[in-house]
């Protein structure tokens, strides 16, 4: 393998004074193929859109819907306790996905509202499993022996923790001050770092067992016998490489966050009321079950964007693998 | 004749088609139209379908496992008492009527009401002639002490009422009849012959029947006692016994007790040969049962879920044999005067200004299965309940924000301030109370933050644990409140008497702490006149309405469902929900 003749040779010398061929990199035959899958796309369109809409939210509300959380008692049922008058749940040009059971405060709003903190906590959530999961299994793969084998079984000790209940009882016993934060900002901290923190196993696993794949490769041998150190090798030879298993699982992760998210809401433990978030609507519509326009919008914003999300990943992943080429 | 039969057939159908349209029309504009539900309420103030028709099967149903237990000694939960009046008989009980007259005392297994002496120290009943329990065997006074004494035994029956042991004269280092065999208790109560008992207290209470009242004096043959197996199989004294065992998971039979003599017992009609007591069901599935007549009431007896709610709301033949009944049960706000700056009384008046009575309302679900907007402690039911409104919240419900922001300036308070709302965390209504709350008030500069805390210990070691209360900046919390009997001091002496809050937590009263309403509580507890007692508690109820240390919230009403096989349902005002004595079922 480590022929001398070849050790002082730049590899890139083999094309100079060639023709150049359509050399095309990874991520522009992934893109390729991404721009040939409709389906991916509507899911990659999808979320930009929503993305644009939960940050125009508080314009967007001025248009039709009005403040989040502003109660409409005024329009709720005079007979039938806590309902709104009117069609399916109170629609109409001003509450355009009608009005919440017993306060009468506006669907669209809401959803609206509820969809920056579902993507505000998923997404940074996400951010804090990849980067504690990359740079673990990143270590792990690479170095191998006995520091695999313990960052490998802590991982399993992650993976067997039971998330959820622990999740409960972190928030019940959390205090409402802490580090300078209090409130919502806390709350929310708090989220991102349970979902974000128990997560980070499954990209971890990933990248370590890529990356073990990768150290093995020609060029990371011949990078080694070229002298390059651990931290040139780790950074500009293997990290590059596992940006794509990376970024597909990233994209993968972000709904099962949504969805952990909109459980533990669900459960009362996530986003402290009023604030508007998906789970905590679902929570409020649940007990009106028989009238079930309250639990269909909130429903379905969850319901679209982890199927949007799980679309484009599924995309994105047939695009980077080599497989499908 | 058959071609005009058949038209007219025709048109009837398309007349009924176009009736089924309509309602469909009603019932898809989510009840905005229509008009005002018609609930019946025949059973509320009178009986409906009145029957004295005995036989068949009354089947009842419950929603999760039987919530305490069926020993006369230990049980403490409303349908528990009102089911136990089937199968065991006290010295005195409330009338089986309805209105009014559910909330007055007649003599049960006694000749009379008690008998006073020594100025409310003393009470002596006398027993009446041919009482038998199940097995033929005679009850006699000493089953009814040794009834009473076996229920002070804590350790036994932890979970019981504790006015027994709190009143009675025992002797020191008395401990229940099992530990302290042989221990003479008749400083306490004495039965010197079989049919009469003496009760000897340790300080006057006027009040005494109430207690008499209390399944703990229902009679207990010591020689069938088991301890906390009792449970098991309680030696009937009423017109019905145990078939077999009880067991809290499954759920139990009753029938007729042949020992049981009706002449002895005008107040129990004893109408179905047999009930049964399904638990452990889903709540809307006990809901569908009796929609669909598979059962016949919901022993729980706080009315509909949610859900059958809507249903029962927009079909009037649901509604026919539904009831609305205001509970005495008010479902209020501590206003705690230890958190700043809630101790000074205007700020606390911004409050009662502030607050939307209608969100309240809405919170709880509304007029119908929420309850009335409340402007008293005491619900109206309770004899003694005086109708005041110091702060106009039946005339104001949406709130009066002007003058809760005049009140917030006398407090100096203008800019408004920040505080937090305890709820529980199991309790949506509650939720919905301190986002209520949060609303109102932001109105006028108060910032409310709802804080979800554990129901298990909520009074124990947050909302009712003062410390908890004033570091944790908790100047609101949502609770609620119902009588173990309906008088003055069974409804308010646990909430409003300051001496009962414990720094080491535990009591339901957070934020009442006014001496003068102390002294008033000592002299109305041993007011031998019934007429100047309720006088009294009525003007106790003012006193802490004024120092505005309570929100009142609403008094609970509910919707109570009965299926059309149910004849002679009334609802019992002791209980609130229907009387389990007087029931029957149609052949």
């Amino acid at each position: 393998m480590e022929d001398p003749s070849l050790s002082h040779a730049d590899p890139e010398a083999v094309l100079v004074g060639e023709k150049q061929i359509e050399g095309r990199s990874l991520s522009q035959i992934a893109w390729g193929k991404l721009r040939r899958d409709k389906v991916a796309l509507a899911g990659g369109a999808f979320i930009v859109f929503l993305i644009l809409v939960a940050i125009l939210a508080p314009l967007i509300v001025k248009i039709t819907g009005g403040p989040p959380n502003a109660y409409h008692e005024d329009l709720l049922s005079p007979y039938i306790p806590n309902i709104p008058a009117g069609d399916f749940g109170g629609m109409s040009w001003r509450h355009p996905m009608g009005l919440e059971t017993v306060s009468g405060r506006d669907i669209f709003s809401r959803v609206l509202y509820g969809a920056r903190i579902s993507l505000l906590i998923a997404i940074l959530a996400t951010m804090l499993s990849v980067a504690i999961g990359t740079t673990v299994g990143i270590i792990a793969g690479f170095f191998g022996g006995w520091v695999d084998a313990i960052l490998s079984r802590i991982m399993d000790m992650f993976l067997a923790f039971p998330l959820l209940v622990f999740a409960i009882a972190l928030s019940g016993v959390f205090p409402d001050k802490a580090f300078g934060f209090s409130g919502l900002p806390l709350r929310l901290g708090l989220l991102i770092f349970v979902i974000g923190f128990f997560n980070w196993p499954y990209i971890g696993r990933i990248v370590r067992g890529q990356t073990i794949s990768l150290r093995e490769r020609e060029y990371v041998e011949a990078a080694r016998s070229l002298g390059a150190r651990r931290p040139y090798i780790l950074f500009t030879e293997l990290l590059p490489n596992l940006l794509a298993p990376i970024l597909v699982y990233s994209t993968l992760i972000i709904p099962t966050n949504i969805l952990f998210e909109a459980a533990l809401s669900f459960l009362g433990v996530g986003i402290p009321p009023p604030t508007a978030s998906w789970g905590g609507m679902l929570a409020d519509a649940v007990t009106f079950y028989t009238v079930p326009h309250f639990m269909f919008w909130p429903g379905l914003a969850i319901f679209a964007t982890v199927l949007a999300f799980n679309l484009f990943g599924d995309g994105l992943r047939d695009a980077f693998d080599p497989r499908g080429r | 004749m058959m071609r005009i039969t058949r038209k007219r057939a025709a048109v009837a159908l398309a007349a009924v088609a176009a009736l089924g349209l309509s309602a469909c029309g009603s019932s898809s504009d989510g009840g905005g139209g229509g008009g005002a539900p018609k609930l019946d309420n025949s059973a509320i103030g009178s009986v409906a379908s009145p029957s004295d028709a005995k036989g068949g099967t009354l089947k009842f149903g419950l929603a999760g496992e039987w919530g305490d237990t069926v020993d006369p000694g230990e049980t403490y939960y409303g349908y528990s008492w009102d089911m136990l009046r089937n199968y065991a008989r006290t010295l005195v009980v409330f009338k089986s009527e309805p209105g009014k007259a559910g909330l007055e005392l007649t003599p049960d297994l006694a000749e009379d009401l008690g008998k006073s002496s020594d100025g409310g120290k003393t009470w002596t009943y006398t027993l009446k002639p041919g009482l038998k329990f199940e097995d033929g065997s005679p009850i006699t006074s000493k089953d009814v002490k040794y009834a009473v004494l076996r229920s002070t035994d804590k350790k036994t029956f932890p979970n019981g009422p504790a006015y027994f042991e709190g009143m009675l004269n025992l002797p020191k280092g008395y401990d229940g009849p099992y530990r302290s065999k042989g221990m003479n208790t008749d400083s306490a109560i004495e039965t010197p012959d079989d049919s009469t008992i003496v009760f000897h207290l340790k300080t006057p209470f006027a009040g005494f029947d109430y207690l008499a009242q209390l399944p703990q004096t229902a009679p207990v043959p010591q020689a069938k006692d088991t301890g906390a197996k009792y449970k098991n199989h309680v030696i009937s004294s009423g017109p019905y016994m145990f078939q077999g065992n009880y067991n809290p998971t499954t759920g139990f039979t009753l029938v007729r007790n042949p020992n049981w003599d009706a002449s002895t017992d005008p107040n129990r009609k004893a109408l179905p040969d047999q009930m049964t007591v399904k638990v452990n069901m889903a709540p809307d599935d006990v809901d569908n049962q009796i929609i669909a007549g598979t059962l016949d009431v919901d022993i729980a007896g706080t009315g509909v879920q949610p859900a059958a709610l809507t249903k029962v709301l927009k079909d009037q033949t649901l509604m026919n044999r539904a009831d609305n009944p205001t509970i005495a049960r008010l479902w209020y706000t501590s206003i705690n005067p230890t958190v700043k700056p809630f101790d000074n009384i205007e700020c606390r008046k911004a409050v009662e200004y502030g607050m939307s009575p209608r969100l309240y309302q809405n919170a709880y679900g509304g007029k119908f299965a929420g309850g009335e907007i409340a402007s008293t402690v005491m619900p109206p039911m309770i004899p003694g309940y005086q109708d005041f409104d110091l702060y106009g919240v039946k005339d104001n419900p949406g709130g009066q924000e002007a003058k809760a922001k005049e009140a917030l300036k006398a407090c100096g308070q203008e800019g408004g301030f920040e505080t937090t709302m305890g709820y529980r965390d199991d309790r949506p209504k509650e939720k919905a109370t301190a986002e209520a709350f949060q609303q109102s008030l932001g109105k006028i500069g108060i910032k409310v933050t709802p804080k979800a805390l554990p129901s298990g210990d909520y009074f124990s070691a947050t909302c009712g644990l003062p410390s908890y209360v004033v570091k944790n900046n908790l100047g609101l919390c949502a609770n609620g409140w119902g009588a173990d009997w309906n008088d003055g001091y069974g409804f308010l002496s646990q909430i409003v008497d300051s001496r009962v809050i414990r720094e080491t937590g535990g009591s339901s009263n957070t934020s009442v702490r006014i001496p003068e309403v102390d002294k008033m509580i000592d002299q109305a507890t041993v007011e031998q006149d019934q007429a100047k007692r309720d006088e009294l508690w009525g003007q106790i109820d003012k006193r802490v309405m004024e120092e505005a240390v309570i929100y009142p919230g609403v008094y609970a009403k509910s919707v109570l469902l009965r299926s059309k096989n149910t004849t002679n349902v009334f609802v019992n005002e002791a209980w609130g929900y229907y009387d389990y004595t007087a029931m029957g079922v149609k052949q």
